[in-house]
């Protein structure tokens, strides 16, 4: 179903695309952004969205018209996106996809996407995505499930399950997403389309309704790695006077490295790239569909010149506790401050304070959360912290090493994202410990704070998408979209639509 | 020692205190956030999305927080940590936006440190365990709603710098005298404003007691006293509770109390059964504080003369005695008028005396700042150069200050004048008033000639009254001696 060549639609266009008609005048940013908007209301029933305003979208699209009209050419005027609904924004609610937050509307935008605003990207509103970030199938959602489009009886992935969804059928040119143990990247993978999670405080984290403060990392998720590329560059800086933990490098034009190294071209553009295959992540616990797809991925980056080597991230498995002991810890106190006193849900009726607290707790946050909050709070209490929190902390920094010993072997890491392909909505049931083991690929890295990438690289069982997951070294997120882009110039993975997109 | 130690014994029992104290920090804007921190605006004006907690803030170190804790740590000997960490003091309170106090738990930013002062002419010193940065929380208000509790979140994120002492204090006058002292530190080096009502200078005092020898006694924690006179009567009754209390065979426990200034007692607050576990944890939203040595030393450099500096400069360059240079130093304004009389009169000690007596008894006395004395610097070393030079006695000086004092005369020369109270300096007139005296008081100059040291000082008596005060007592002494041979 995917539309050919010569019958292109709108919103078949990727982000670089889209920005070439605006700026060749072709095509306006308001038409650009109806016609996405009509597309969110024609499938409405993929759940991807929480929150849309049309008033509000065409008029921010008026306004990169008006730009457009003024001459500014920049890379991303006009060009509709939407945000994941834990960026806060001024101009829709921001639930986080949690009934704590039901009609929350924040005072400020955040960092990431007011620099998008600025840019010229108009947002056509927020999407759907696990309570507070912490899922991997978006059920967690507090509103309503998130349809896989490749097979609307499956999950997404999770938690930006909305933003993959909307992006791989083609609601959004872009979207938003955060990462903080692999949720820009698995549902990327599961979804077909491409995203990258930057290094831990490249991009802001201020306006980022927090999950895990020393994990969560906002990131763009788009078809192809340009499109990522194009976002990031507008996505990522330092942000001194509000985020603390945010890198103090400038942004780069990640893009136009891209377009540089593919002019070089040459038959063997990835010529002296060193991918390193950690034998942690092709065992037995991948399913052999998706390991089958990935082989496949990196059979093609050879014969772009790349070199495969063995290398071992001996803890990858203490990754699953040592991410389910940090996570839950800042979770558990990040979330403290959803208490009834000054926004959020509050208990219609309590007896008395602690009452208060405790109705409007229970009532506010669903299971997961819930569940997160008393992991949390049990491995900080006194008498288990140490033997939890404190040796977390110690494992986490022998995982990064680690990955430094296998960097001295290797530019960038490659496996799978996901050992599975999308699962069937509702068939891991009440086993959070199985949706916890399939973090397996991504937590890793996130503990070390690496930058990783999801590309799609195939189908597996069902025909599900897989994606190839690339991870670089800190700071490294110009080598990674540049090893993605050369594959993608390669292959038309990322060029596939599901019949939803139709 | 241990004489003086038994004397401090209350009813055989001796005091342990240790003091914990929360000093507000002079910054115009929170230690997170960029609101303001002024003191009396309506209620959650002064606050920002980071001190309302709302989602996706995040909290900014302000640097300058940063830079009194390093002026305090150096105010004090201390040791300035080259790395400490924020941490995260997890509770629910209403008045506590985001469920946890930013605070320091493991490593704070100021190490260990001393407060030295006087008591009693003795000289004190207070070992310091800490001093670490944090935020204050909100003010529940429960007054103005009926049913229902007020949140003002305006001090929200206040900067404080918590000082902790060990358990070094050994009576409630030493424990009153370090506050009084720390409270001196603190304002003169001007990270504090000082002002107890508004709460920026919050004491609580860690109590118990033990029969001498004994390892240390279960503790209570006074909180929140926020004046010297209710800091000595707390602990004062707290310290006769315990006493009762063990004499009748009761143990004490462990507990937080408040006191209440109208009953003049103590009264527990919380138990160590209801303590609360705030599960610590380093703040992942703040990196550690990193203070390179070059801050600390040009901080070092920046800083005015300390009062222990200042007092020992004013022993060796004016040759006060400790106790004198203690109290000359006890704040700035203090100290620098004391330097201006000094350099303007040339007579140091005449100068310390007279701040310290006349002056401060009068500051004392119509409850006034040294900044507000009726009697400005100038005046009061035109004063003391004219008891140096023999034109008034100390008595008449005394008669101009208070003409000064009180506004009926500006320039000390001319009340001199107008009030005839110079010397008589001209021997041949005093002489003549002396040989009078002599011829009236026959008896008394036999007296004297017999042996009777009470009657020469009934003759100088006479001659002093005869010269309505204006002669100098020792030449009207040393003329009499002459004349009585």
């Amino acid at each position: 179903m995917t539309s050919s060549m010569n019958n292109l639609d709108l919103h078949d266009l990727g982000v670089a695309e889209l920005a070439a008609q605006l700026a060749a005048g072709t095509v306006s940013s308001v038409e650009v952004t109806q016609h996405f908007f009509n597309r969110i209301q024609q499938h409405s029933a993929l759940g991807a969205f929480l929150a849309l305003d049309a008033d509000v979208s065409l008029a921010q699209a008026r306004a990169a018209d008006a730009r457009l009209a003024a001459g500014e050419r920049t890379p991303l005027l006009g060009v509709p996106l939407a945000h994941k609904d834990v960026f806060v924004t001024r101009d829709f609610p921001t639930t986080a996809g949690s009934k704590m937050l039901e009609n929350y509307r924040s005072p400020f935008d955040a960092t990431v996407v007011s620099q998008l605003a600025s840019a010229g990207m108009v947002s056509l509103g927020k999407l759907n995505c696990d309570e507070f970030a912490m899922g991997s199938g978006n059920e967690n959602s507090a509103y309503k499930p998130v349809q896989n489009p490749w097979d609307t009886s499956r999950v997404p992935g999770g938690s930006s399950g909305g933003s993959a969804a909307a992006v791989a059928a083609r609601l959004v040119p872009a979207a938003t997403g955060t990462d903080t143990g692999g949720s820009i990247r698995q549902p990327a993978s599961l979804t077909g389309i491409t995203g990258i999670k930057p290094t831990y405080g490249r991009c802001s984290r201020y306006g980022m309704v927090a999950f895990a403060s020393s994990l969560d990392q906002a990131g763009p998720m788009a078809r192809s790695a340009l499109d990522c590329a194009l976002l990031l560059s507008a996505m990522a800086g330092p942000d001194p006077d509000r985020d603390s933990t945010s890198l103090d490098l400038p942004a780069l034009d990640y893009a136009a490295d891209l377009t540089a190294a593919s002019q070089q071209g040459g038959a063997k553009p990835l010529q002296g790239l060193r991918i390193g295959l950690p034998t942690q992540f092709f065992g037995a616990g991948c399913a052999p569909d998706v390991l089958a797809a990935v082989r496949g991925a990196l059979a093609e980056f050879e014969k772009l010149g790349a070199t495969l080597v063995n290398v071992s991230l001996p803890l990858t498995e203490l990754s699953i506790p040592v991410y389910y002991v940090i996570a839950p810890a800042e979770a558990s106190s990040n979330l403290s401050r959803f208490d009834g006193v000054r926004y959020g849900h509050r208990a219609a009726h309590y007896t008395d304070l602690t009452d208060m607290y405790k109705k409007s707790r229970s009532e506010g946050f669903g299971d997961e959360a819930t569940r997160r909050i008393m992991i949390g709070t049990y491995v900080l209490s006194h008498g288990y912290y140490d033997a939890y929190y404190l040796k977390a902390q110690k494992i986490r920094r022998l995982i990064a090493q680690d990955f430094q010993t296998a960097f001295a072997q290797c530019d960038v890491i490659a496996g799978p994202v996901s050992p599975t392909v999308a699962w069937k909505i509702g068939e891991k049931g009440d086993d959070p410990v199985a949706s916890y083991l399939a973090d397996i690929y991504t937590l890793s890295s996130s503990l070390a704070g690496l930058p990783g990438m999801s590309v799609p690289a195939g189908f597996g069982a069902g025909g599900m998408p897989v994606g190839l997951q690339l991870i670089g070294n800190y700071f490294k997120e110009a080598q990674l979209l540049g090893a993605a882009h050369q594959f993608q110039l390669a292959t038309d993975w990322h060029q596939k639509a599901p019949g939803v997109s139709a | 020692m241990s004489k003086d130690q038994k004397s401090l014994l209350v009813q055989g029992y001796e005091v342990v205190i240790g003091f914990e104290t929360h000093t507000q920090l002079t910054t115009q804007s929170k230690i997170f956030s960029r609101a303001s921190t002024s003191f009396g605006a309506e209620p959650n004006t002064n606050a920002s999305a980071v001190d309302f907690a709302l989602p996706g803030a995040l909290p900014v170190m302000n640097k300058g927080a940063v830079q009194r804790a390093i002026e305090f740590g150096l105010a004090v000997n201390a040791h300035i940590a080259e790395k400490s960490i924020f941490a995260r003091k997890n509770y629910f309170y209403p008045d506590l936006p985001k469920g946890y106090q930013i605070s320091q738990f493991e490593i704070p930013v100021v190490q260990g440190g001393v407060v030295e002062f006087f008591l009693d002419g003795e000289k004190k010193s207070v070992r310091l365990v800490r001093a670490h940065l944090e935020e204050d929380a909100g003010k529940s208000l429960h007054e103005d709603f009926i049913g229902q509790s007020g949140i003002d979140l305006n001090r929200a994120g206040t900067p404080l710098l918590e000082i902790v002492t060990e358990p070094d204090m050994r009576s409630t006058a030493e424990a009153v005298a370090y506050a009084k002292e720390l409270h001196k530190i603190v304002t003169w080096i001007g990270i504090c404003d000082g002002n107890m009502q508004e709460g920026s200078f919050r004491c609580d005092a860690n109590v118990s007691v033990r029969k001498p020898g004994q390892p240390l006694g279960t503790r209570r924690e006074i909180k929140n006293l926020n004046s010297f006179k209710f800091m000595q009567q707390a602990m004062d009754y707290e310290i006769r509770w315990q006493i009762e209390q063990i004499e009748d065979g009761h143990e004490i426990q462990q507990a937080t109390v408040l006191f209440d200034p109208d009953t003049g007692e103590t009264r527990s607050m919380r138990s160590k059964e209801d303590a609360a576990d705030y599960r610590y944890f380093p703040d992942p939203d703040l990196p550690p504080l990193v203070i390179g040595r070059d801050w600390v030393e040009k901080t070092r450099s920046e800083m005015s003369e300390l009062p222990r500096v200042m007092a020992a400069r004013f022993m060796t360059g004016y040759g006060l005695s400790e106790y004198d240079a203690g109290q000359l130093t006890q704040s700035k304004a203090t100290a620098a008028f004391f330097e201006a009389v000094a350099a303007a009169s040339g007579q140091a000690k005449l100068a310390s005396n007279w701040v310290m007596g006349e002056l401060s008894r009068h500051l004392n006395m119509e409850e006034k700042s040294i900044e507000a004395s009726s009697v400005g610097a100038a005046q009061l070393a035109a004063l003391i150069g004219r008891i140096a030079d023999g034109t008034i006695s100390n008595n008449a000086a005394k008669q101009v200050f208070e003409t000064l004092w009180i506004g009926e005369g500006q320039d000390v020369d001319a009340i001199i004048e107008a009030k005839g109270l110079k010397q008589m300096s001209d021997n041949g007139e005093l002489e003549k008033i002396i040989d009078d005296v002599l011829a009236a008081n026959a008896k008394n100059v036999e007296e004297v000639k017999a042996g009777n040291a009470k009657a020469f000082n009934a003759l100088v008596g006479q001659a002093m009254k005869a010269t309505k005060g204006k002669a100098n007592p020792a030449q009207v002494n040393e003329l009499l001696k002459k004349k009585l041979g």
